[in-house]
């Protein structure tokens, strides 16, 4: 394939989730679901083969290139185009994002169809695929973009998104408010990211005169001699922009509440891709981090840091997608260590792996709760004779309700346990590669940040373990877990792709072949040959059966005999566990230091400054106005005389003046 | 004769015009009024255009007669307007737009 004929395709990756959206809201309500899904998946479908056809292009020139499309902005010397970057780095992206995108649409098409009915609003499931569309069209244009300024209009667009996705059921949650303060939580806490990025976007037009990704990196080396402060500070604001987007320490409150949005928009926005914008964007500027030592430390510490701490609190979590919530924290710390760490290239090859079994998981959790609202309206429908009270109270995404579900959702247990210990690092699944090649380059130049990162691998063997145990070994310790049934095929065949591709992920930068590497290292800044360290790995891989091993015996094999048996850890640990359970109070903290604080800022100058002093300002000149008036109007008489009269006395005043003058 | 004759006359008519105006309540004598006013403007024109032999002022003067019969036309056409609402005409009756 020639790159120069399918260059000019690039565009169309973001064309054809616009057209999807189009179609759909012109014709949505006439085509049905059938019709809506087939669309939207076809969107989504069609990206994913201008994306192969893209890739297939570059093989024959890798160095890649760029399709203008529109000019954007010309102010001055400064310009901004829609230029889209075809190179390795962005088209990997692409087809991750298109080729998960495409399978969980397929997926939603099935979800969304029960999902619509549970929640008792079938006219919602348009919305739905428009906004997954939509989501794609934002994240082609983050991922393709040539530009720090185009980039900006994708990382806004996919924030969007996941805003409206994760309130997708804006009027439901608890009290009826909870999944849209969930969206509001995860708009703000990214808005303080995202000034972040603004404020590094505008230290770069300020310093390099330009936005285009070329230029930049290529003048970074000579500003960073004479101006290292620079450097520092725009890639410290940037990373501001990561922690909010990917969820890192300090930021990452929001990905948990996340999860209020249905379950396919977790496993596409909140897992897969658009968490991973951050990794993305501090591989591509690989060129300005690796000028100045500090920032990749700090990069690297935000990453390690945020991998422990948060698969601590996976521990202490009942929820099934709030523990992989943090597990995607989690992992995202790993690849925000390595990126930080100048491993680009494994930071990058675990972002692929990860969007496939983490994807998997998320996906395959949502069939465990399809299976479980399945069996919950099944026994309530059969007059159940479960207590009063306990039925609306039901939580289908409370692992303590569920149990035994191996043999009520066979295929969901299998393709959920190659996912569960791909994400473990279990050899030769696709998560043991990737992460075995963070923790290499870590023993080799950071043996501080790689004890970090094998503690927060064992971790996640370990709840990992207790998540498989909980779910799916002992009894079902619910009425509705015991009536689970297997999903449809439109659910289960994408659980199954995605459950090869997290199997044999591992492939794509084999330690022998290092394929990966040799297709990125045309667009990455600086990328250092990887080793594969066979001591390293068999550490780890150690230390995840060792987690798992440990996880069984306190979980599995004397399984939760009901779901109100308190864990099993809480006795032994404690007040550790207890914090554990309340994610070490991070959101009570917050809450108490900044948003009440902000709150009552708010509330002073809301009420005092400006319904006080304001609105006393505009109501004074009012009243002053009034007052002038009201005396004032006595000599508008109505008398057309004394207006002559008025007018004469002004002649002839004038007159006096001009005679006199 | 001097010019201070025609100025002074000029100046005559055009007070008495302003006191007219000003001072009487039936429109109809405050027309003629303006229309004094008009001619003691007239009376200068045509007495500098024929001081300074330029017909310049002769001129002007069909214009100001013309603008001053339209005026009238437009004012009494008003005036029976305003004579069929309240069934008077008295000029201190009109005083509906006061503050």
């Amino acid at each position: 394939m020639n790159f120069e004929t399918v260059l000019p395709l690039a565009p169309w990756v973001v064309f054809f989730p616009v057209l999807g959206i189009i179609l759909n809201l012109l014709f949505g309500k006439r085509l049905g679901e059938k019709g809506i899904g087939v669309i939207a998946s076809l969107a989504a479908g069609l990206s994913f083969g201008v994306a192969a056809l893209l890739a297939l292009g570059l093989t024959g020139h890798p160095e890649g290139g760029t399709y203008h499309l529109l000019r954007w902005l010309a102010i001055g010397d400064f310009t901004a185009d829609w230029n889209f970057r075809v190179d390795t780095l962005s088209v990997t992206m692409m087809l991750v994002v298109a080729g998960v995108g495409t399978l969980i649409h397929i997926y939603s098409i099935g979800y969304m169809h029960a999902d619509v009915r549970h929640e008792g609003d079938p006219a919602r499931f348009r919305r739905f695929f428009v906004f997954l569309n939509l989501f794609v069209a934002a994240m082609m244009i983050l991922v393709s973009a040539d530009n720090f300024l185009m980039l900006f209009v994708g990382w806004e667009g996919v924030g969007l998104c996941s805003y409206l996705l994760i309130g997708f059921w804006f009027e439901k949650g608890a009290g009826g408010i909870a999944n849209a303060q969930a969206a509001k939580k995860a708009f703000v806490v990214n808005r303080i990211g995202d000034f972040g990025l603004l404020i590094a976007i505008f230290l770069i037009f300020y310093n390099f005169g330009s936005l285009d990704f070329e230029t930049v990196f290529a003048q970074a080396p000579q500003v960073a001699a004479v101006l290292p402060g620079v450097i520092l500070a725009i890639t410290l604001f940037m990373l501001l922009g990561v922690t909010g987007k990917s969820a890192q320490l300090p930021l990452y409150v929001w990905l948990p509440d996340a999860m209020a949005g249905p379950t396919p928009v977790s496993a596409l926005i909140h897992a897969a891709t658009m968490v991973t914008a951050g990794v993305y964007l501090v591989a591509r500027s690989q060129a300005l981090y690796q000028q100045i030592a500090l920032a990749q430390d700090v990069v690297m510490w935000v990453g390690a840091a945020t991998a422990l701490f948060a698969a601590t609190i996976a521990l202490g979590q009942y929820d099934i997608k709030k523990v992989l919530a943090y597990s995607t924290i989690s992992q995202l710390g790993f690849m925000v260590t390595a990126v930080g760490m100048g491993a680009a290239v494994a930071g990058m090859f675990h972002l692929v792996t990860h969007a496939f079994f983490k994807a998997l998981l998320f996906l395959g959790a949502g069939s465990v709760i399809l299976g479980l609202e399945h069996g919950h309206e099944h026994a309530a429908a059969h007059g159940s004779h479960t207590e009063e009270g306990h039925h609306a109270a039901f939580d289908p995404q409370d692992m303590r309700n569920m149990g035994g579900l191996r043999g009520k959702m066979p295929l969901t247990f299998w393709v959920y346990l190659i996912g569960a210990l791909a994400l473990a690092g279990i050899a030769p699944l696709s998560g043991f590669f990737s992460k075995d090649e963070i923790l290499a380059d870590a023993s080799l130049h950071h043996p501080a940040v790689y004890v970090v990162l094998t503690a927060a691998a064992f971790l996640t063997a370990f709840y990992v373990a207790r998540q498989l145990a909980m779910v799916f070994f002992g009894k079902p310790r619910s009425e509705a877990a015991a009536g689970a049934v297997e999903s449809p095929p439109v659910v289960t065949v994408p659980l199954v792709i995605l459950a090869v591709l997290a199997a044999v992920g591992g492939l794509l930068n084999f330690p022998t072949t290092h394929w990966l590497e040799k297709w990125l290292e045309h667009s990455l800044y600086g990328v250092q040959p990887a080793k594969f360290i066979l001591s390293v790995a068999l550490i780890s891989l150690a230390v995840a059966l060792a987690g798992l091993l440990v996880g069984w015996l306190i979980y599995g094999r004397k399984p939760l005999a009901d779901a109100r048996q308190p864990d099993p850890l809480a006795r032994p640990l404690n007040g550790l566990f207890l914090a554990l359970e309340n994610k070490w109070w991070v959101d009570e903290l917050y809450q108490a230091l900044v948003v009440r604080p902000y709150l009552r800022l708010a509330q002073f100058l809301a009420q005092p400054v400006d319904q006080g002093v304001i609105d006393g300002l505009v109501n004074g000149v009012g009243n002053l106005m009034r007052a002038t008036a009201q005396s004032w109007r006595r000599i508008q008489n109505g008398y057309v005389r004394s207006y002559a009269l008025t007018i004469l006395l002004g002649v002839v005043l004038v007159i006096t003046y001009l005679v006199l003058r | 004769m001097p010019m201070s004759y025609y100025l002074i006359l000029s100046a005559a008519m055009f007070a008495i015009g302003v006191l007219g105006v000003i001072l009487r309540r039936n429109p109809l004598v405050v027309f003629m009024s303006l229309e004094l006013m008009f001619n003691a403007a007239n009376l200068v024109f045509v007495a500098f255009s024929a001081y300074h032999q330029i017909l310049d002022g002769d001129l002007f003067v069909f214009f100001v007669m013309t603008t001053a019969a339209a005026e009238v036309a437009v004012g009494l056409a008003l005036m029976v307007a305003i004579f069929r609402a309240k069934h008077t005409i008295d000029l201190d009756e009109m005083s509906m737009l006061k503050g």
